[in-house]
C-alpha cells in the first residue's frame, strides 16, 4: 500500500507514529497493516465507515486492546502500549463518544475524577477549582457559567467541553476525541470544533474521529482514512478535495490515492 | 471582600465578589425550584409535626422532658438510617440492616453477660460483627454481583435465625452493664453540656471560616463576613437554647430522682454526622461513592475501584447498624429476639428518605439521616399521646412514608426537568 505524507510543512518527528500494525479478534482481521503519523500542534482527522477499525485503532493506542503486532513510536522512542495506564503516562487522553461524566458532581469533581488532589486525608478543592478555571481560561472557555455546577445542569456541548477539558489537565500531549460533535446542534458543534483547534494551536496533538466530511474539513490537518482494516491514504488536507475524502472512505481508493489493488474482503 | 473574583448569577449578570446574605437566599430559591429541596420538606414537616401535636396535646408532648426521650428514641433510627444514606447512594439497599443491628446486639449482650468480657470488648466485638455481616453483603452484591434487593432479603431472614441461635433458649439477654446502660439513659452534667455547646459554636466557626480565608486567599468566590457570622449566630442561638432548655430539670417528680442535662446520645450523634459527613464531602473516598452512584460505568474508567466502594458501603452500613444495636440494648436494658426487628428497617428507609437521601442514588447527605429520623421519631412519639389505636399509627406512619417516596420521585423528575439531577 502506498501512504501519502502530505506537505512538507510539518515538523520533522511525529510525536506518534504506528508502522504496520496488527489487530485480529479471532479469525477477524481488523486492523492490517495500518501506518499512522500524528504530529504535536496538528489535528489528525481519523475517517473511515462503520466496521472500518477507527474504534479498534484509538483503543489499540488508548492500550485498551493492545495492538497484536506493528510499531509503535511516541515522541521518536519506540514503546509499547500494554495497558490504559501506560497510554497515560505517556500523555495520551482519549474522550469517549459517551464522554462518561458523573451527572450528580460539578465540573471540579468531573475533572478530577479518580485522580484528586488531597491536603492531607481532606480534598484540596481550592487548587483543584483553581486549577479546573485556568485550564478551562486556557481553552478560551465562555461557556461555563460556574465550574461548581452539576453537570447534569450543562447543555451537550458544554458537556463535551468539561470532557475536553479533563483530558487536557493531565499534561497531556496526544488527545484523541471519538465523535465529539456527533449528538451537538449547530452553535454547539462550531464551538466544539474552535476548542478542538484550539487545543492543537495549544501545541497538542489531536486524533479527531468524525463521521462528518464538513467537521473534518473545517478543523483538520490531515486526514487518515481507513477502508476495510486498512489504511487507505493519510493526506494533508490542503492536498484532498471534499468528493476525493468521501472516495477514499467507501471504496479505499481516489484517483492515484489510497489502496492500489483491490482488497480481499 | 476578595477583587478580581468572577460570579456569574443565574441571569448572566457578571458581578464581583463574595455571596452575600441575599445572594445565598436567592442562590437557595434557585436550588429549591430546579427540584433540589434536600431537607426543607423534612424540615417543614417537623415544623408542621410539633406544631399539631403542640396544639393537640401541647402539656404532655411540649416537655423537655418528652424531647429528651424523643432524642434518645429517635437515636437507634437515626444511627441505622446514617449507615443507609451510604448504601442508598449507591443506589443499593440493605433490608438486613435492621436485624444486622439486631445481631451485633445479641453478639454485645452474650459477651457481657455469657462471656463477662468487659464493656469495651463487648463493643468492639458487636462492631466486629456489624463489619463481617457487612463485608458478607458487600462480597455478594459487588463480586457476584447479585443485586443488593435479594441478598439482603435473604439476609434479613438469615441474620433473624442467626439472632435467634446466639440469643439462645432463654429469649431474652438483660444487660445490667452501667457503661452500655448509661448511654440511653444518662446525661451530661451542666457544665459538660456547655462545654460540648462551646465545641459545637467555635468548631463550626473555626472550620468554615478556615475553609473561606483559604478560598479568598486562592481568589475564589466564598460566602461573605456577614453571611458567615449570621450562620454561626444561628447555630449558637438555636444550639445554645437547646443546652439550657436541657440543663433544666426535667423530671416528673424532682424529690423522688433529677433529671437534668444534654442527653449522652446527642454528642454521640453529633460526632457521627461530623465524622460521616466529612468521610462523605471531603474526602477522595467520599466523592467516589458519589461517582459511584452517580455513575458507575465513568468511576471504573476514572480508575475508581468500583467494587471496592460497594463494599465498602456495605461495610459501614453493617458497623453503623452495630452502633445502633448497642443503643437498643442499652435502651431496653435487654436484647430480645425482636431486637431490631419489625418496623425499625422500614423506619430507618424511610428517615433517610424523608431527610432528602434519594433512593435512586447519587444524592444524599448524613444529615438527612438525622432531620429524617427526628420526623420519624416526632410521629412515634406524638401519635400514642393523640390517639390509641395502632392501627391509626400504622397508616399515618406509611403516609409520611409514601409522601416523602413521592417528593423524592417528584423532585427527581423536577430536576430532571430543569438539567439539574
Amino acid at each position: 500500500m502506498t501512504s501519502n505524507s502530505g506537505s512538507g510543512e510539518k515538523p520533522s518527528t511525529p510525536l506518534l507514529s504506528l508502522r504496520g500494525v496488527h489487530k485480529s479478534f479471532g479469525a477477524v482481521n481488523v486492523l492490517r497493516d495500518v501506518n499512522l503519523d500524528v504530529w504535536a500542534g496538528q489535528v489528525t482527522a481519523l475517517v473511515g465507515d462503520n466496521g472500518a477499525g477507527k474504534s479498534t485503532l484509538i483503543k489499540g493506542i488508548a492500550g485498551i486492546y493492545p495492538f497484536d503486532s506493528g510499531e509503535v513510536a511516541f515522541d521518536g522512542e519506540p514503546v509499547k502500549i500494554t495497558g490504559p495506564r501506560q497510554s497515560n503516562a505517556l500523555g495520551i487522553e482519549v474522550v469517549y463518544q459517551d464522554l462518561a461524566l458523573c451527572d450528580n458532581l460539578d465540573v471540579v469533581h468531573n475533572m478530577y475524577l479518580g485522580r484528586e488532589l488531597k491536603s492531607g486525608v481532606s480534598l484540596d478543592e481550592t487548587t483543584m477549582e483553581q486549577r479546573a478555571r485556568e485550564t478551562l481560561d486556557g481553552l478560551s472557555v465562555r461557556t461555563l457559567k460556574s465550574v461548581r455546577q452539576v453537570v447534569a445542569s450543562l447543555s451537550g456541548g458544554q458537556r463535551q467541553t468539561v470532557a475536553i477539558a479533563r483530558a487536557v489537565l493531565w499534561n497531556s500531549r496526544l488527545v484523541i476525541l471519538d465523535e465529539p460533535t456527533a449528538a451537538l446542534g449547530v452553535a454547539q458543534t462550531e464551538q466544539v470544533l474552535n476548542l478542538v483547534r484550539r487545543l492543537a494551536d495549544n501545541g497538542l496533538a489531536v486524533i479527531l474521529i468524525s463521521h462528518n466530511m464538513n467537521d473534518v474539513m473545517q478543523v483538520a490537518d490531515n486526514i487518515a482514512a481507513l477502508y476495510l482494516g486498512n489504511m487507505a491514504a493519510q493526506v494533508s488536507k490542503s492536498s484532498v478535495n471534499h468528493q476525493q475524502v468521501v472516495e477514499l472512505i467507501t471504496t479505499g481508493r481516489s484517483g492515484d490515492l489510497g489502496l492500489q489493488q483491490a482488497v480481499a474482503l | 471582600m476578595s477583587t478580581d473574583v468572577r460570579l456569574t448569577t443565574d441571569d448572566g449578570i457578571v458581578h464581583e465578589g463574595d455571596q452575600s446574605i441575599s445572594e445565598a437566599l436567592s442562590a437557595y430559591g434557585n436550588k429549591i425550584r430546579g427540584g433540589e429541596l434536600g431537607s426543607l420538606p423534612a424540615f417543614l414537616g417537623l415544623i408542621v409535626l410539633v406544631v399539631i401535636f403542640g396544639a393537640l396535646k401541647g402539656d404532655v408532648f411540649l416537655t423537655s422532658f418528652n424531647f429528651a426521650n424523643l432524642l434518645t428514641q429517635s437515636s437507634m433510627v437515626i444511627v441505622l438510617a446514617m449507615g443507609l444514606v451510604f448504601v442508598l447512594l449507591l443506589g443499593e439497599i440493605d433490608l438486613s440492616a435492621g436485624f444486622g443491628a439486631g445481631t451485633s446486639a445479641a453478639v454485645l449482650a452474650v459477651a457481657l453477660t455469657q462471656k463477662g468480657l468487659p464493656w469495651y470488648v463487648a463493643i468492639l466485638a458487636a462492631l466486629a460483627t456489624g463489619a463481617l455481616i457487612g463485608l458478607f453483603i458487600g462480597i455478594l452484591v459487588a463480586r457476584l454481583g447479585i443485586p443488593s434487593f435479594v441478598v439482603t432479603l435473604a439476609m434479613f431472614l438469615g441474620l433473624q435465625g442467626l439472632m435467634l441461635l446466639i440469643i439462645g433458649d432463654g429469649g431474652t439477654i438483660a444487660v445490667k452493664d452501667p457503661v452500655i446502660l448509661a448511654i440511653e439513659n444518662n446525661n451530661l452534667s451542666i457544665v459538660a453540656g456547655w462545654v460540648l455547646f462551646a465545641i459545637v459554636v467555635l468548631g463550626y466557626a473555626l472550620t468554615s471560616g478556615r475553609r473561606i480565608l483559604q478560598r479568598r486567599s486562592q481568589g475564589l468566590t466564598t460566602q461573605s463576613n456577614s453571611l458567615w457570622l449570621s450562620k454561626v449566630i444561628g447555630i449558637a442561638v438555636l444550639y445554645g437554647a437547646f443546652t439550657w432548655q436541657f440543663s433544666k430539670e426535667r423530671s416528673l417528680n424532682p424529690q423522688a430522682t433529677s433529671i437534668k442535662g444534654v442527653p449522652y446520645i446527642v454528642p454521640l450523634i453529633l460526632v457521627l454526622l461530623v465524622v460521616l459527613t466529612f468521610v462523605l464531602s471531603r474526602t477522595a473516598f467520599g466523592r467516589h461513592i458519589y461517582a459511584v452512584g452517580g455513575n458507575a460505568e465513568a468511576a471504573r474508567r476514572a480508575g475508581i475501584n468500583v467494587q471496592g466502594i460497594r463494599i465498602a458501603c456495605f461495610v459501614i452500613c453493617q458497623v453503623l447498624a452495630a452502633v445502633a444495636g448497642i443503643l437498643f440494648a442499652s435502651r431496653d436494658n435487654s436484647v430480645s429476639p425482636s431486637t431490631g426487628g419489625s418496623t425499625t428497617l422500614l423506619y430507618a428507609v424511610g428517615a433517610a428518605v424523608i431527610g432528602g437521601t434519594s433512593l435512586f442514588g447519587g444524592r444524599g447527605r448524613v444529615w438527612d439521616a438525622v432531620i429524617g429520623g427526628l420526623v420519624v421519631g416526632i410521629i412515634g412519639n406524638g401519635l400514642p399521646l393523640i390517639t390509641q389505636q395502632a392501627g391509626i399509627q400504622f397508616i399515618v406512619t406509611g403516609l409520611v412514608l409514601l409522601v416523602a417516596a413521592s417528593v423524592d420521585a417528584l423532585s427527581r423528575r423536577r430536576s430532571a426537568a430543569s438539567g439539574r439531577a
